[in-house]
């Protein structure tokens, strides 16, 4: 008698992924799908792609998306929920699309409390373009425009978005999560459930920042991308709850 | 048939409230603040939504996102507004997504000045942001039309799944007059089956402008072409003011089209045969209607509040059959009656 472990989420296509080898959007894709199939919320779901690496995620999601302009997704959210209310919606943003070019649009977007989820992918680099300098890269990490690594001084250190956020009133959830392991995984997927109920509950503003590999533009192996996103990145940006049911956790 | 007084910024936000506009967003700036204003109000006493956005960029790519979701959607804002709005206009023009921009133009270049101005006529009727695409431009004249045609404009975006661009100027936008609304007026809102609202018995829907593969772009380019094509052979708009026996035509469109028929009832006093088209599409352009004209009057004199831009779209549908001549005024100045009987 054979029994099914696991397959393939409904939220999921069979899409033949265009992502590197080692590349976190496909974890966080699937994930964001089981959460979707487990709350059964696929035929009500309109999610919006970022413009980087994940603008083809409509091409692996099974429900309604639209892309966005470079950083405005999280406008684009808001322009949906308000016109739809019952419908579930969320923003999947990388870190130059969500805190470089989008910061007003991320900072207004929280401060007004829309009910949207963002699911924000830091790997410290933009990736569709070519490894360069995010506003999430490391001091001295090198990257295509910052060949002799990110000069403190000149380019300021990386923006903190979660911490960022958490100084306005009205986010009602804000955790930074990672995908460095099995463990860290399985949390980032309950990060991800708790932030989706949170807006069918009609509670406000969630906010879920995943750590995640690029080896192509941290410039190490599958494997020393997982060890980057586990060690240095974290030292800069802890994996941490900042705020849950609307109120701020104590440090 | 109810007679109401308005100023043409209010006449454009009752027009959209009463073509049933779902969700508007706005952010300050001036001359269109009495809409934003109106808005602010009317939109919540109607259940509908209003939101005042960070950055006309934003309120933009809201209505991006409220029209994908198959709502009838509406920003506004003034030229330096504009210019940041183009990224978002041009966004919707590759996804096929309708919507109303309001233009209450004022003085350019930058920051220039809060006096009304034709000067974005090019940005308005030549596309304005990147890649090949159009969006239909409406030019009112009047309060009624400030309300008339913002009603249009939700009409055909819908029926065109495009921008629709309403360019008015701070004149028209801050001045009074009485209008006719309609009453008990309902839309006619036609079904959109391509609106991202949940994929309930349907496969799911995609609204995007990324084409990748080979030749897709420019498949979608032939596609987008055939509709302005269809547009401009359906929706020309324009009006004729004592043109049946005129040997000079004045072409003038919004505020500088009233001043010029201004000027045409003094020199009709004076015997002179003037008359004037006021072109209520700038684009699609009347080309054909003014390419007539040109073969029947001596000359073609264009008017506007600008340094010569609908001018040239004139000069290319006259093709040299007779001369064009120009009057216009720059940074927010108006021209006069007397500066048009001069050149008459």
């Amino acid at each position: 008698m054979t029994k099914t472990l696991y397959k393939r989420p409904e939220a999921l296509t069979d899409a033949r992924t265009h992502y590197c080898p080692g590349c976190g959007h496909g974890i966080a894709h699937k994930l964001i799908a089981e959460v979707i199939d487990e709350l059964g919320i696929r035929e009500k779901t309109v999610a919006i792609a970022p413009v980087g690496c994940a603008v083809l995620a409509y091409n692996y999601w099974n429900f309604d998306c639209s892309e966005a302009a470079h950083g405005r997704a999280s406008a684009v959210a808001t322009g949906i929920k308000r016109a739809l209310p019952e419908k579930f919606v969320f923003a999947y943003q990388g870190d130059g699309d969500l805190a470089a070019i989008g910061t007003a649009e991320t900072i207004h977007t929280a401060n007004r409390g829309e009910n949207i989820c963002i699911i924000f992918v830091n790997n410290t680099v933009y990736g569709m373009t070519g490894g360069q300098m995010a506003p999430t890269t490391m001091i001295g990490q090198k990257t295509a425009t910052s060949p002799k690594g990110r000069d403190y001084h000149t380019m300021g250190p990386p923006i903190k978005v979660c911490e960022l956020l958490n100084t306005l009133e009205k986010p009602y959830y804000i955790e930074r999560v990672s995908l460095d392991s099995p463990a860290s995984i399985r949390k980032t997927k309950k990060a991800i459930k708790t932030a989706f109920e949170a807006q069918l509950a009609g509670k406000g503003y969630s906010f879920v920042e995943i750590l995640s590999p690029c080896p192509t533009y941290q410039h190490t192996t599958p494997i020393g991308a997982m060890d980057f996103v586990k060690g240095p990145m974290q030292e800069v940006f802890p994996v941490k709850l900042f705020r849950k049911d609307g109120g701020k956790i104590n440090e | 048939m109810k007679r109401i007084l308005m100023t043409g910024n209010d006449g454009i936000g009752k027009g959209a409230v009463d073509a049933g506009c779902d969700c508007y967003f706005g952010y300050p700036i001036t001359p269109q603040n009495e809409l934003t204003a109106y808005m602010s109000l009317h939109m919540p006493m109607n259940d509908r939504v209003f939101i005042q956005a960070e950055s006309e960029i934003a309120a933009v790519n809201m209505v991006y996102g409220a029209s994908a979701a198959g709502k009838r959607t509406m920003t506004s804002s003034s030229s330096p507004g504009l210019s940041l709005k183009l990224e978002g206009i041009s966004y919707m023009a590759g996804s096929e997504l309708p919507a109303v921009i309001v233009n209450v133009q004022r003085g350019g270049p930058g920051l220039g000045n809060i006096a009304p101005s034709q000067a974005d006529y090019f940005q308005a009727v030549k596309g304005g942001g990147h890649g090949d695409y159009n969006s239909i431009v409406l030019a009112p004249n009047s309060v009624q039309e400030m309300y008339d045609l913002t009603v249009l404009a939700f009409d055909l975006a819908d029926k065109y799944r495009m921008p629709v661009m309403v360019l008015s100027d701070g004149r028209i936008g801050q001045m009074m007059e009485p209008m006719t609304v309609k009453e008990n007026y309902k839309p006619t809102l036609i079904d959109k089956p391509w609106a991202l609202n949940g994929c309930k018995g349907r496969k799911p829907n995609k609204v995007w402008s990324l084409k990748l593969g080979d030749g897709e772009l420019e498949e979608h380019n032939i596609k987008l072409q055939a509709k302005y094509k269809e547009i401009k052979n359906q929706e020309v708009l324009f009006d004729e003011y004592m043109i049946d026996d005129c040997d000079t035509l004045l072409v003038a469109y919004g505020t500088s089209a009233r001043i010029a028929r201004g000027a045409i009832d003094i020199a009709r006093k004076k015997g002179q045969k003037v008359g004037l088209l006021r072109p209520i599409t700038l684009w699609p352009f009347p080309k054909d209607k003014i390419e007539e004209l040109s073969t029947k009057v001596n000359k073609i004199i264009t008017i506007e509040m600008s340094a010569g831009q609908m001018l040239e779209d004139v000069q290319l549908a006259v093709k040299g059959q007779c001369p064009v001549e120009f009057v216009g005024r720059m940074g927010g100045a108006i021209p006069t009656e007397q500066s048009i009987i001069e050149k008459i």
